[in-house]
Protein backbone atom coordinates (compact mmCIF):
# COMPACT_ATOMS: atom_id res chain seq x y z
CA UNK A 1 0.00 0.00 0.00
CA UNK A 2 1.29 3.23 -1.13
CA UNK A 3 0.38 6.61 1.06
CA UNK A 4 1.12 9.98 0.07
CA UNK A 5 1.04 13.71 1.38
CA UNK A 6 1.95 16.46 -0.02
CA UNK A 7 2.18 20.05 -0.32
CA UNK A 8 3.48 21.73 -3.10
CA UNK A 9 3.73 25.21 -4.89
CA UNK A 10 3.26 25.40 -8.80
CA UNK A 11 3.30 28.28 -11.03
CA UNK A 12 -0.51 28.48 -11.63
CA UNK A 13 -2.03 26.60 -7.97
CA UNK A 14 -0.35 24.88 -4.72
CA UNK A 15 -0.99 21.08 -4.64
CA UNK A 16 -2.15 20.00 -1.28
CA UNK A 17 -2.97 16.14 -1.43
CA UNK A 18 -3.18 13.17 1.06
CA UNK A 19 -4.15 9.68 -0.50
CA UNK A 20 -3.84 6.38 0.07
CA UNK A 21 -3.50 4.23 -2.90
CA UNK A 22 -4.04 0.13 -1.98
CA UNK A 23 -3.99 -3.41 -4.09
CA UNK A 24 -5.66 -3.34 -7.58
CA UNK A 25 -5.15 -0.15 -9.64
CA UNK A 26 -5.84 3.68 -8.44
CA UNK A 27 -6.59 6.09 -10.86
CA UNK A 28 -5.62 9.38 -9.86
CA UNK A 29 -8.39 10.96 -11.98
CA UNK A 30 -9.12 14.71 -12.88
CA UNK A 31 -8.63 16.91 -15.85
CA UNK A 32 -5.09 18.29 -16.90
CA UNK A 33 -3.26 20.66 -14.91
CA UNK A 34 -4.47 19.56 -11.62
CA UNK A 35 -0.84 18.13 -10.34
CA UNK A 36 -1.78 14.63 -11.18
CA UNK A 37 1.85 14.07 -12.66
CA UNK A 38 3.83 16.17 -10.22
CA UNK A 39 2.02 13.60 -7.77
CA UNK A 40 3.58 10.65 -9.37
CA UNK A 41 6.65 11.95 -10.58
CA UNK A 42 7.52 13.11 -6.62
CA UNK A 43 6.44 9.35 -5.84
CA UNK A 44 8.88 8.32 -7.88
CA UNK A 45 11.53 10.67 -6.65
CA UNK A 46 12.40 12.63 -9.73
CA UNK A 47 10.89 15.66 -8.36
CA UNK A 48 11.32 17.12 -4.56
CA UNK A 49 7.91 19.12 -3.76
CA UNK A 50 8.29 21.64 -0.71
CA UNK A 51 6.35 19.67 1.63
CA UNK A 52 5.85 15.34 1.71
CA UNK A 53 6.00 12.24 2.93
CA UNK A 54 5.86 9.11 0.93
CA UNK A 55 5.63 5.42 2.05
CA UNK A 56 5.29 1.96 0.74
CA UNK A 57 4.35 -0.82 2.68
CA UNK A 58 5.47 1.17 5.73
CA UNK A 59 9.09 1.84 4.15
CA UNK A 60 9.21 5.94 4.12
CA UNK A 61 10.62 6.71 0.41
CA UNK A 62 10.77 10.08 1.35
CA UNK A 63 9.97 13.01 4.30
CA UNK A 64 10.67 15.85 3.95
CA UNK A 65 10.57 17.29 7.00
CA UNK A 66 12.94 14.17 7.78
CA UNK A 67 15.46 15.63 5.37
CA UNK A 68 15.11 12.17 3.84
CA UNK A 69 14.31 11.86 0.20
CA UNK A 70 15.33 8.75 -1.64
CA UNK A 71 16.90 9.43 -5.06
CA UNK A 72 14.81 7.63 -8.06
CA UNK A 73 17.22 4.82 -8.60
CA UNK A 74 16.94 3.63 -5.21
CA UNK A 75 13.06 3.67 -4.98
CA UNK A 76 12.13 0.88 -7.33
CA UNK A 77 8.89 2.43 -8.83
CA UNK A 78 8.29 1.17 -12.31
CA UNK A 79 7.78 4.34 -14.25
CA UNK A 80 5.30 4.04 -17.41
CA UNK A 81 5.67 7.25 -18.79
CA UNK A 82 2.97 8.93 -21.88
CA UNK A 83 6.07 9.23 -24.48
CA UNK A 84 7.33 5.53 -23.67
CA UNK A 85 11.14 6.40 -23.57
CA UNK A 86 12.37 3.64 -24.91
CA UNK A 87 16.13 3.66 -24.95
CA UNK A 88 16.79 3.93 -29.13
CA UNK A 89 20.09 2.46 -29.27
CA UNK A 90 19.26 -0.66 -27.42
CA UNK A 91 17.16 -3.64 -28.92
CA UNK A 92 13.36 -4.01 -27.66
CA UNK A 93 14.90 -6.94 -25.65
CA UNK A 94 17.53 -5.18 -24.31
CA UNK A 95 15.39 -2.55 -23.59
CA UNK A 96 13.04 -4.90 -21.57
CA UNK A 97 16.10 -6.28 -19.58
CA UNK A 98 17.36 -3.09 -19.12
CA UNK A 99 16.11 -2.49 -15.33
CA UNK A 100 17.02 -6.57 -14.36
CA UNK A 101 20.81 -6.14 -13.76
CA UNK A 102 20.13 -3.35 -11.01
CA UNK A 103 16.82 -5.39 -9.20
CA UNK A 104 18.23 -5.93 -5.93
CA UNK A 105 19.57 -9.17 -5.10
CA UNK A 106 16.65 -11.49 -3.52
CA UNK A 107 14.17 -10.11 -5.58
CA UNK A 108 11.94 -11.61 -8.26
CA UNK A 109 11.12 -9.90 -10.97
CA UNK A 110 8.66 -11.15 -13.64
CA UNK A 111 10.22 -13.58 -16.30
CA UNK A 112 11.02 -12.32 -19.68
CA UNK A 113 9.13 -15.12 -21.10
CA UNK A 114 6.13 -14.25 -19.09
CA UNK A 115 6.20 -10.50 -19.73
CA UNK A 116 6.59 -10.89 -23.58
CA UNK A 117 3.32 -13.58 -23.67
CA UNK A 118 1.08 -11.23 -21.32
CA UNK A 119 2.27 -8.41 -23.28
CA UNK A 120 2.86 -9.91 -26.94
CA UNK A 121 5.64 -8.58 -27.72
CA UNK A 122 7.52 -11.89 -28.97
CA UNK A 123 7.91 -10.73 -32.21
CA UNK A 124 9.32 -6.96 -31.53
CA UNK A 125 12.49 -8.66 -29.26
CA UNK A 126 14.69 -7.91 -32.04
CA UNK A 127 13.79 -4.48 -33.38
CA UNK A 128 14.84 -0.83 -32.12
CA UNK A 129 12.40 1.71 -30.83
CA UNK A 130 12.17 3.58 -33.60
CA UNK A 131 10.40 1.42 -35.46
CA UNK A 132 7.73 0.64 -33.46
CA UNK A 133 4.06 2.19 -33.78
CA UNK A 134 2.79 3.96 -30.95
CA UNK A 135 1.00 0.75 -29.23
CA UNK A 136 4.66 -1.00 -29.32
CA UNK A 137 6.40 0.84 -27.84
CA UNK A 138 3.90 1.71 -24.88
CA UNK A 139 3.41 -2.25 -24.05
CA UNK A 140 7.47 -3.00 -24.44
CA UNK A 141 7.59 0.86 -22.26
CA UNK A 142 5.35 -1.73 -19.69
CA UNK A 143 7.21 -4.29 -19.75
CA UNK A 144 10.72 -2.99 -19.08
CA UNK A 145 9.03 -1.32 -16.14
CA UNK A 146 7.39 -4.62 -14.72
CA UNK A 147 10.99 -6.37 -15.49
CA UNK A 148 13.27 -4.16 -13.28
CA UNK A 149 11.66 -6.08 -9.96
CA UNK A 150 9.43 -2.97 -8.75
CA UNK A 151 7.13 -2.61 -5.64
CA UNK A 152 4.44 -0.33 -7.55
CA UNK A 153 3.73 0.23 -11.40
CA UNK A 154 3.33 4.59 -12.06
CA UNK A 155 1.37 5.01 -15.06
CA UNK A 156 0.99 8.86 -16.40
CA UNK A 157 -1.59 8.90 -19.06
CA UNK A 158 0.14 5.85 -20.95
CA UNK A 159 -2.65 6.09 -23.31
CA UNK A 160 -2.92 9.84 -24.24
CA UNK A 161 -0.66 10.06 -26.94
CA UNK A 162 -2.15 6.88 -28.47
CA UNK A 163 -5.24 7.12 -31.26
CA UNK A 164 -8.22 5.54 -30.18
CA UNK A 165 -7.33 2.28 -31.67
CA UNK A 166 -4.19 1.77 -29.92
CA UNK A 167 -5.78 2.94 -26.71
CA UNK A 168 -8.06 0.13 -27.17
CA UNK A 169 -5.26 -1.83 -27.92
CA UNK A 170 -3.41 -1.62 -24.56
CA UNK A 171 -6.22 -0.89 -22.43
CA UNK A 172 -6.63 -5.10 -22.10
CA UNK A 173 -2.95 -5.44 -21.16
CA UNK A 174 -3.81 -3.38 -17.99
CA UNK A 175 -6.13 -5.46 -17.01
CA UNK A 176 -4.06 -8.23 -17.28
CA UNK A 177 -1.59 -6.51 -15.12
CA UNK A 178 -4.26 -6.05 -12.95
CA UNK A 179 -5.83 -8.97 -12.94
CA UNK A 180 -2.51 -11.47 -13.60
CA UNK A 181 0.29 -10.04 -11.50
CA UNK A 182 -1.21 -8.66 -9.14
CA UNK A 183 1.20 -5.74 -8.46
CA UNK A 184 -0.46 -2.31 -7.53
CA UNK A 185 -0.82 0.44 -10.04
CA UNK A 186 -0.95 3.95 -9.53
CA UNK A 187 -2.42 4.98 -12.82
CA UNK A 188 -2.76 8.76 -14.02
CA UNK A 189 -5.94 9.62 -16.18
CA UNK A 190 -8.48 11.95 -17.51
CA UNK A 191 -10.53 9.58 -18.96
CA UNK A 192 -13.25 8.08 -17.49
CA UNK A 193 -13.15 5.53 -19.79
CA UNK A 194 -10.13 4.23 -18.37
CA UNK A 195 -11.53 4.69 -15.08
CA UNK A 196 -14.44 2.34 -15.53
CA UNK A 197 -12.26 -0.20 -17.54
CA UNK A 198 -9.47 -0.18 -14.82
CA UNK A 199 -10.00 1.12 -11.51
CA UNK A 200 -10.51 -0.31 -8.31
CA UNK A 201 -10.20 2.90 -6.19
CA UNK A 202 -10.41 6.41 -7.68
CA UNK A 203 -9.11 9.45 -6.76
CA UNK A 204 -10.36 12.43 -7.81
CA UNK A 205 -8.11 15.38 -7.91
CA UNK A 206 -9.61 19.32 -8.74
CA UNK A 207 -7.58 22.02 -8.84
CA UNK A 208 -4.83 20.46 -6.38
CA UNK A 209 -7.12 18.73 -4.03
CA UNK A 210 -7.79 15.58 -3.46
CA UNK A 211 -12.26 15.55 -4.01
CA UNK A 212 -12.98 12.62 -3.41
CA UNK A 213 -11.29 9.18 -2.99
CA UNK A 214 -13.82 6.01 -3.34
CA UNK A 215 -14.46 2.71 -5.52
CA UNK A 216 -14.98 3.07 -9.09
CA UNK A 217 -18.36 2.45 -9.30
CA UNK A 218 -19.49 5.42 -6.81
CA UNK A 219 -17.12 7.90 -8.23
CA UNK A 220 -18.35 7.39 -11.71
CA UNK A 221 -22.34 7.53 -10.36
CA UNK A 222 -21.57 10.51 -8.64
CA UNK A 223 -21.50 13.56 -11.53
CA UNK A 224 -21.05 16.06 -8.44
CA UNK A 225 -16.84 14.41 -8.15
CA UNK A 226 -16.66 14.02 -11.64
CA UNK A 227 -13.92 16.02 -12.75
CA UNK A 228 -14.56 15.62 -16.27
CA UNK A 229 -18.62 17.22 -16.24
CA UNK A 230 -21.57 15.65 -16.64
CA UNK A 231 -21.00 14.24 -19.89
CA UNK A 232 -18.53 11.57 -18.72
CA UNK A 233 -21.07 10.47 -16.33
CA UNK A 234 -22.48 6.63 -16.00
CA UNK A 235 -22.74 3.83 -14.13
CA UNK A 236 -20.99 0.79 -13.69
CA UNK A 237 -22.30 -2.25 -13.92
CA UNK A 238 -20.80 -5.69 -13.11
CA UNK A 239 -22.15 -8.61 -15.51
CA UNK A 240 -21.66 -11.74 -16.80
CA UNK A 241 -21.42 -13.24 -20.64
CA UNK A 242 -24.45 -15.49 -21.09
CA UNK A 243 -24.19 -16.52 -24.84
CA UNK A 244 -23.52 -15.24 -28.30
CA UNK A 245 -26.39 -14.91 -30.96
CA UNK A 246 -25.75 -15.73 -34.35
CA UNK A 247 -27.05 -11.95 -35.24
CA UNK A 248 -23.68 -10.69 -34.07
CA UNK A 249 -24.73 -9.89 -30.30
CA UNK A 250 -23.60 -11.32 -27.65
CA UNK A 251 -26.02 -11.49 -24.66
CA UNK A 252 -25.20 -10.54 -20.81
CA UNK A 253 -26.87 -10.93 -17.67
CA UNK A 254 -26.75 -8.88 -14.66
CA UNK A 255 -28.39 -9.48 -11.96
CA UNK A 256 -31.13 -11.53 -13.56
CA UNK A 257 -31.67 -8.97 -16.62
CA UNK A 258 -30.39 -9.51 -19.92
CA UNK A 259 -28.66 -6.92 -21.92
CA UNK A 260 -27.61 -7.18 -25.33
CA UNK A 261 -24.41 -5.62 -27.15
CA UNK A 262 -22.61 -5.79 -30.21
CA UNK A 263 -20.67 -8.79 -30.05
CA UNK A 264 -17.68 -8.95 -27.74
CA UNK A 265 -14.66 -11.12 -27.49
CA UNK A 266 -14.97 -12.97 -24.56
CA UNK A 267 -15.99 -16.70 -23.59
CA UNK A 268 -19.49 -17.26 -22.02
CA UNK A 269 -19.17 -17.30 -18.39
CA UNK A 270 -16.40 -14.30 -17.88
CA UNK A 271 -17.49 -11.77 -15.69
CA UNK A 272 -17.24 -7.98 -17.57
CA UNK A 273 -17.77 -4.63 -16.25
CA UNK A 274 -19.78 -2.36 -18.82
CA UNK A 275 -19.58 1.36 -18.39
CA UNK A 276 -23.34 2.87 -19.45
CA UNK A 277 -22.79 6.59 -19.74
CA UNK A 278 -25.11 8.74 -18.51
CA UNK A 279 -26.65 10.68 -21.61
CA UNK A 280 -27.32 7.74 -23.72
CA UNK A 281 -29.78 6.35 -21.42
CA UNK A 282 -33.44 7.16 -21.66
CA UNK A 283 -35.86 6.86 -19.29
CA UNK A 284 -39.78 5.88 -19.63
CA UNK A 285 -42.46 5.99 -17.12
CA UNK A 286 -44.25 2.28 -18.76
CA UNK A 287 -42.67 -0.40 -19.81
CA UNK A 288 -41.87 0.67 -23.54
CA UNK A 289 -43.35 -1.17 -26.78
CA UNK A 290 -42.31 -1.36 -30.10
CA UNK A 291 -39.28 0.05 -29.04
CA UNK A 292 -36.08 -0.71 -31.35
CA UNK A 293 -33.85 -0.04 -28.19
CA UNK A 294 -33.44 -3.46 -27.09
CA UNK A 295 -32.09 -3.33 -23.23
CA UNK A 296 -34.85 -1.97 -21.01
CA UNK A 297 -34.08 -2.64 -17.43
CA UNK A 298 -36.54 -1.67 -14.93
CA UNK A 299 -36.11 -0.04 -11.66
CA UNK A 300 -37.11 2.56 -9.15
CA UNK A 301 -35.95 6.53 -9.04
CA UNK A 302 -33.30 6.21 -6.04
CA UNK A 303 -32.51 10.27 -6.43
CA UNK A 304 -32.37 13.39 -8.47
CA UNK A 305 -30.01 15.90 -8.88
CA UNK A 306 -30.20 19.29 -10.82
CA UNK A 307 -28.08 21.73 -11.44
CA UNK A 308 -28.12 25.59 -12.54
CA UNK A 309 -28.65 23.85 -16.04
CA UNK A 310 -31.63 22.32 -18.30
CA UNK A 311 -30.02 19.16 -17.14
CA UNK A 312 -31.00 16.70 -14.66
CA UNK A 313 -28.96 13.56 -13.57
CA UNK A 314 -31.01 10.60 -12.26
CA UNK A 315 -30.19 8.04 -10.23
CA UNK A 316 -31.93 4.72 -10.72
CA UNK A 317 -31.71 1.45 -8.53
CA UNK A 318 -32.14 -1.55 -11.01
CA UNK A 319 -31.69 -5.54 -10.79
CA UNK A 320 -28.40 -4.81 -12.66
CA UNK A 321 -27.39 -2.14 -10.67
CA UNK A 322 -27.61 1.55 -10.14
CA UNK A 323 -27.90 3.46 -13.65
CA UNK A 324 -27.50 7.03 -14.26
CA UNK A 325 -29.99 8.71 -16.67
CA UNK A 326 -29.12 12.67 -17.91
CA UNK A 327 -32.29 13.69 -18.94
CA UNK A 328 -33.64 17.40 -19.01
CA UNK A 329 -35.42 18.98 -16.15
CA UNK A 330 -38.73 19.69 -18.03
CA UNK A 331 -38.70 15.72 -19.31
CA UNK A 332 -38.28 14.86 -15.16
CA UNK A 333 -41.02 17.39 -14.78
CA UNK A 334 -43.03 15.94 -17.49
CA UNK A 335 -42.79 12.13 -16.30
CA UNK A 336 -43.77 13.24 -12.64
CA UNK A 337 -39.97 11.67 -11.33
CA UNK A 338 -39.10 11.57 -7.97
CA UNK A 339 -37.44 8.96 -5.04
CA UNK A 340 -39.45 6.01 -5.24
CA UNK A 341 -41.25 6.69 -8.48
CA UNK A 342 -41.00 3.53 -10.82
CA UNK A 343 -39.32 3.44 -13.95
CA UNK A 344 -37.95 2.02 -17.15
CA UNK A 345 -34.15 2.89 -18.89
CA UNK A 346 -33.80 2.23 -22.07
CA UNK A 347 -30.20 1.59 -23.62
CA UNK A 348 -28.99 1.15 -27.47
CA UNK A 349 -26.96 -1.58 -27.96
CA UNK A 350 -25.03 0.37 -30.32
CA UNK A 351 -24.11 2.92 -27.45
CA UNK A 352 -22.23 0.50 -25.57
CA UNK A 353 -18.82 0.83 -27.05
CA UNK A 354 -15.91 -1.61 -26.83
CA UNK A 355 -14.07 0.64 -25.01
CA UNK A 356 -16.79 0.53 -22.45
CA UNK A 357 -16.26 -2.77 -21.71
CA UNK A 358 -14.03 -3.97 -19.50
CA UNK A 359 -12.60 -7.72 -17.74
CA UNK A 360 -14.55 -7.75 -14.27
CA UNK A 361 -12.60 -8.45 -11.59
CA UNK B 1 54.52 4.00 -46.57
CA UNK B 2 58.09 3.93 -48.21
CA UNK B 3 56.95 5.88 -50.86
CA UNK B 4 55.88 8.57 -48.78
CA UNK B 5 59.46 8.86 -46.73
CA UNK B 6 60.96 8.39 -50.44
CA UNK B 7 58.50 11.49 -51.63
CA UNK B 8 59.33 13.40 -48.46
CA UNK B 9 62.70 14.72 -47.30
CA UNK B 10 64.12 13.42 -43.92
CA UNK B 11 63.25 16.51 -42.17
CA UNK B 12 59.76 16.73 -43.36
CA UNK B 13 59.19 13.45 -42.73
CA UNK B 14 59.93 13.70 -39.24
CA UNK B 15 57.93 16.75 -38.86
CA UNK B 16 54.82 15.03 -40.05
CA UNK B 17 55.62 11.86 -37.86
CA UNK B 18 56.04 14.04 -34.89
CA UNK B 19 52.97 16.22 -35.35
CA UNK B 20 50.54 12.80 -35.62
CA UNK B 21 52.59 11.46 -32.78
CA UNK B 22 51.81 15.02 -30.33
CA UNK B 23 48.44 15.33 -31.99
CA UNK B 24 47.24 11.60 -30.82
CA UNK B 25 48.53 12.26 -27.24
CA UNK B 26 47.03 15.62 -27.24
CA UNK B 27 43.79 14.14 -28.50
CA UNK B 28 43.96 11.02 -25.96
CA UNK B 29 44.77 13.77 -22.71
CA UNK B 30 42.13 16.07 -23.45
CA UNK B 31 39.27 13.80 -24.51
CA UNK B 32 38.52 12.72 -20.70
CA UNK B 33 38.31 16.53 -19.20
CA UNK B 34 36.48 18.06 -22.38
CA UNK B 35 33.54 14.96 -21.92
CA UNK B 36 33.01 15.99 -18.11
CA UNK B 37 32.95 19.53 -19.13
CA UNK B 38 30.97 19.25 -21.54
CA UNK B 39 28.62 17.06 -19.77
CA UNK B 40 28.70 19.86 -16.37
CA UNK B 41 27.95 22.64 -19.35
CA UNK B 42 25.11 20.49 -21.04
CA UNK B 43 23.53 19.18 -17.87
CA UNK B 44 24.29 20.80 -14.22
CA UNK B 45 23.22 24.09 -13.22
CA UNK B 46 26.27 25.52 -10.39
CA UNK B 47 27.98 29.09 -10.06
CA UNK B 48 30.31 29.82 -12.35
CA UNK B 49 29.13 28.05 -15.18
CA UNK B 50 29.64 31.10 -17.56
CA UNK B 51 32.75 31.48 -16.27
CA UNK B 52 33.94 27.96 -16.96
CA UNK B 53 32.41 28.25 -20.45
CA UNK B 54 33.89 31.51 -21.03
CA UNK B 55 37.61 29.82 -20.08
CA UNK B 56 37.12 26.74 -21.97
CA UNK B 57 36.49 29.02 -25.18
CA UNK B 58 39.08 31.63 -24.49
CA UNK B 59 41.90 29.68 -26.59
CA UNK B 60 39.68 29.95 -29.53
CA UNK B 61 39.67 33.69 -29.07
CA UNK B 62 42.77 34.25 -27.76
CA UNK B 63 46.07 35.56 -30.16
CA UNK B 64 47.64 32.09 -30.22
CA UNK B 65 51.08 33.57 -29.49
CA UNK B 66 49.41 34.72 -26.16
CA UNK B 67 48.24 31.31 -25.55
CA UNK B 68 51.59 30.18 -25.92
CA UNK B 69 53.42 32.88 -24.10
CA UNK B 70 50.98 31.71 -21.15
CA UNK B 71 52.22 28.63 -20.96
CA UNK B 72 55.49 29.30 -20.90
CA UNK B 73 54.77 32.00 -18.16
CA UNK B 74 53.54 29.13 -16.05
CA UNK B 75 55.65 25.65 -17.31
CA UNK B 76 58.83 27.30 -17.89
CA UNK B 77 61.19 24.98 -16.00
CA UNK B 78 61.78 28.39 -13.55
CA UNK B 79 58.21 29.14 -13.23
CA UNK B 80 56.35 27.75 -10.21
CA UNK B 81 54.59 25.00 -11.71
CA UNK B 82 57.13 23.93 -13.87
CA UNK B 83 59.57 24.03 -11.54
CA UNK B 84 57.06 21.51 -9.38
CA UNK B 85 56.67 19.50 -12.62
CA UNK B 86 60.43 18.84 -13.11
CA UNK B 87 60.43 17.54 -9.66
CA UNK B 88 58.72 14.98 -10.94
CA UNK B 89 60.68 14.53 -13.74
CA UNK B 90 57.60 16.09 -16.08
CA UNK B 91 58.82 18.61 -18.41
CA UNK B 92 57.35 20.61 -21.21
CA UNK B 93 58.75 23.41 -22.06
CA UNK B 94 60.63 22.94 -25.22
CA UNK B 95 59.78 18.88 -25.45
CA UNK B 96 57.80 17.91 -27.68
CA UNK B 97 55.28 17.13 -24.76
CA UNK B 98 54.80 21.25 -24.50
CA UNK B 99 53.76 20.72 -28.07
CA UNK B 100 50.94 18.46 -26.93
CA UNK B 101 49.99 20.72 -23.85
CA UNK B 102 49.62 23.57 -26.45
CA UNK B 103 47.83 21.42 -28.92
CA UNK B 104 45.35 19.89 -26.58
CA UNK B 105 44.45 23.30 -25.03
CA UNK B 106 44.36 24.95 -28.55
CA UNK B 107 41.89 21.38 -29.43
CA UNK B 108 40.19 21.85 -26.15
CA UNK B 109 37.00 24.53 -27.00
CA UNK B 110 36.64 22.57 -30.43
CA UNK B 111 36.21 18.74 -28.65
CA UNK B 112 34.24 20.61 -25.90
CA UNK B 113 31.05 22.04 -28.50
CA UNK B 114 31.09 18.69 -30.20
CA UNK B 115 30.54 16.73 -27.19
CA UNK B 116 28.17 19.26 -25.27
CA UNK B 117 25.79 19.50 -28.35
CA UNK B 118 25.55 15.85 -28.73
CA UNK B 119 24.71 15.25 -24.84
CA UNK B 120 22.11 18.55 -25.34
CA UNK B 121 20.21 15.91 -28.28
CA UNK B 122 19.90 13.64 -26.15
CA UNK B 123 16.61 13.76 -24.43
CA UNK B 124 17.47 13.90 -20.41
CA UNK B 125 14.04 12.14 -20.14
CA UNK B 126 16.15 9.25 -21.14
CA UNK B 127 18.07 9.40 -18.47
CA UNK B 128 15.02 10.26 -15.72
CA UNK B 129 13.49 6.56 -16.89
CA UNK B 130 17.12 4.71 -16.33
CA UNK B 131 16.76 6.25 -12.98
CA UNK B 132 13.17 4.63 -12.51
CA UNK B 133 14.51 1.59 -13.50
CA UNK B 134 17.12 1.47 -10.98
CA UNK B 135 20.26 3.03 -12.28
CA UNK B 136 22.07 5.46 -10.29
CA UNK B 137 24.00 8.29 -12.03
CA UNK B 138 26.95 7.14 -13.59
CA UNK B 139 25.12 4.12 -14.70
CA UNK B 140 22.72 6.22 -16.13
CA UNK B 141 25.59 7.86 -18.04
CA UNK B 142 27.49 4.77 -19.13
CA UNK B 143 24.32 3.15 -20.27
CA UNK B 144 22.38 5.66 -21.64
CA UNK B 145 24.24 9.00 -22.41
CA UNK B 146 27.51 7.67 -23.88
CA UNK B 147 26.83 5.10 -25.89
CA UNK B 148 24.08 7.98 -27.63
CA UNK B 149 27.06 10.19 -27.68
CA UNK B 150 29.61 8.10 -28.80
CA UNK B 151 29.55 9.07 -32.39
CA UNK B 152 29.87 12.62 -31.15
CA UNK B 153 32.84 12.12 -28.86
CA UNK B 154 34.50 10.45 -31.54
CA UNK B 155 33.77 13.60 -33.90
CA UNK B 156 34.90 15.93 -31.45
CA UNK B 157 38.11 14.24 -31.36
CA UNK B 158 38.62 14.35 -34.75
CA UNK B 159 37.91 17.87 -34.80
CA UNK B 160 40.71 18.09 -31.79
CA UNK B 161 43.10 16.20 -34.17
CA UNK B 162 42.76 17.89 -37.08
CA UNK B 163 43.24 21.63 -35.07
CA UNK B 164 45.91 20.08 -33.17
CA UNK B 165 47.61 19.24 -36.43
CA UNK B 166 47.02 22.68 -37.51
CA UNK B 167 48.66 24.50 -34.10
CA UNK B 168 50.55 26.92 -35.12
CA UNK B 169 51.38 29.64 -33.03
CA UNK B 170 51.56 28.45 -29.33
CA UNK B 171 53.46 25.96 -29.95
CA UNK B 172 56.06 27.78 -31.65
CA UNK B 173 56.10 30.14 -28.70
CA UNK B 174 55.81 27.62 -26.11
CA UNK B 175 58.31 25.61 -27.46
CA UNK B 176 59.59 26.80 -30.36
CA UNK B 177 60.95 24.98 -33.55
CA UNK B 178 63.70 22.37 -33.08
CA UNK B 179 63.43 20.15 -35.43
CA UNK B 180 63.29 16.43 -34.27
CA UNK B 181 62.14 17.89 -31.15
CA UNK B 182 59.44 20.42 -31.42
CA UNK B 183 59.10 21.09 -34.62
CA UNK B 184 55.67 19.85 -36.36
CA UNK B 185 54.09 19.82 -39.31
CA UNK B 186 53.14 23.91 -39.42
CA UNK B 187 56.52 24.55 -37.68
CA UNK B 188 58.27 23.19 -40.30
CA UNK B 189 56.35 24.90 -43.18
CA UNK B 190 57.28 27.97 -41.55
CA UNK B 191 61.11 27.04 -41.55
CA UNK B 192 61.03 25.75 -45.13
CA UNK B 193 59.56 29.08 -46.13
CA UNK B 194 62.58 31.08 -44.53
CA UNK B 195 65.37 29.46 -46.53
CA UNK B 196 65.71 29.79 -50.04
CA UNK B 197 64.99 26.61 -52.02
CA UNK B 198 62.25 25.33 -49.43
CA UNK B 199 59.08 26.42 -51.53
CA UNK B 200 58.88 23.05 -52.59
CA UNK B 201 59.57 21.06 -49.18
CA UNK B 202 56.62 23.38 -47.76
CA UNK B 203 54.54 22.53 -51.05
CA UNK B 204 54.61 18.69 -49.66
CA UNK B 205 53.35 19.53 -46.30
CA UNK B 206 50.81 21.79 -47.49
CA UNK B 207 49.31 19.17 -49.51
CA UNK B 208 49.89 16.62 -46.41
CA UNK B 209 47.90 19.51 -43.95
CA UNK B 210 45.03 20.00 -46.52
CA UNK B 211 44.51 16.10 -46.54
CA UNK B 212 44.70 15.47 -43.25
CA UNK B 213 42.21 18.68 -42.39
CA UNK B 214 39.65 17.66 -45.09
CA UNK B 215 39.80 13.96 -43.97
CA UNK B 216 38.99 15.14 -40.71
CA UNK B 217 36.18 17.73 -41.68
CA UNK B 218 34.23 14.57 -43.45
CA UNK B 219 34.90 12.22 -41.08
CA UNK B 220 33.47 14.53 -38.25
CA UNK B 221 30.36 15.09 -40.08
CA UNK B 222 29.78 11.82 -40.94
CA UNK B 223 29.74 11.06 -37.58
CA UNK B 224 27.51 14.10 -35.93
CA UNK B 225 24.66 12.52 -38.28
CA UNK B 226 25.49 9.28 -36.76
CA UNK B 227 24.36 10.94 -33.52
CA UNK B 228 21.37 11.98 -35.24
CA UNK B 229 20.44 8.77 -36.23
CA UNK B 230 21.24 7.09 -33.12
CA UNK B 231 19.33 9.75 -31.08
CA UNK B 232 16.66 8.63 -33.51
CA UNK B 233 16.49 4.92 -32.78
CA UNK B 234 17.10 3.62 -36.55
Amino acid sequence: MLSVELKHRLPDFSLDVRFEAPLGVTVLFGRSGTGKTTVVQAVAGLLCPDRARIMVDGEVLGDTDQRHWLPPHKRRMGYVFQDARLFPHLTVRQNLLYGQKFAPRGSKPESLDRVVELLGIGSLLHRRPGLLSGGEKQRVAIGRALLSAPRMLLADEPLAALDEARKAEILPYFERLRDEIGIPILYVSHSAAEVARLATTVVVMQDGRVRHQGAAADVLADPEVMPTGVRSAGALLKARVHCHHSDGLTELEAGGVALFLPRIDRTPGTTVRVRIAAHEVILSRQRPEGLSALNILPGQVEHIRTGSGPGAMVSLRTPAGRVLARVTRRSAAALDLAPGVDCHAVLKTVSIAPVDIGRGQ
Amino acid sequence: MSGVTAWLGPQEWQAVQLSLRVSFWATLAALPLALLVAHALARRQFRGKQLLNGLVHLPLVLPPVVTGYLLLMVFAPKAPVGAALQQFGVVFAFRWTGAALAAAIMGFPLMVRAIRLSIEAVDPKLEEAAATLGASRPWVFITVTLPLILPGVLAGAVLGFAKAMGEFGATITFVSNIPGQTQTLPSAIYAFLQVPGGESAALRLTLISVAIALAALLLSEWLARRVAARVGGR
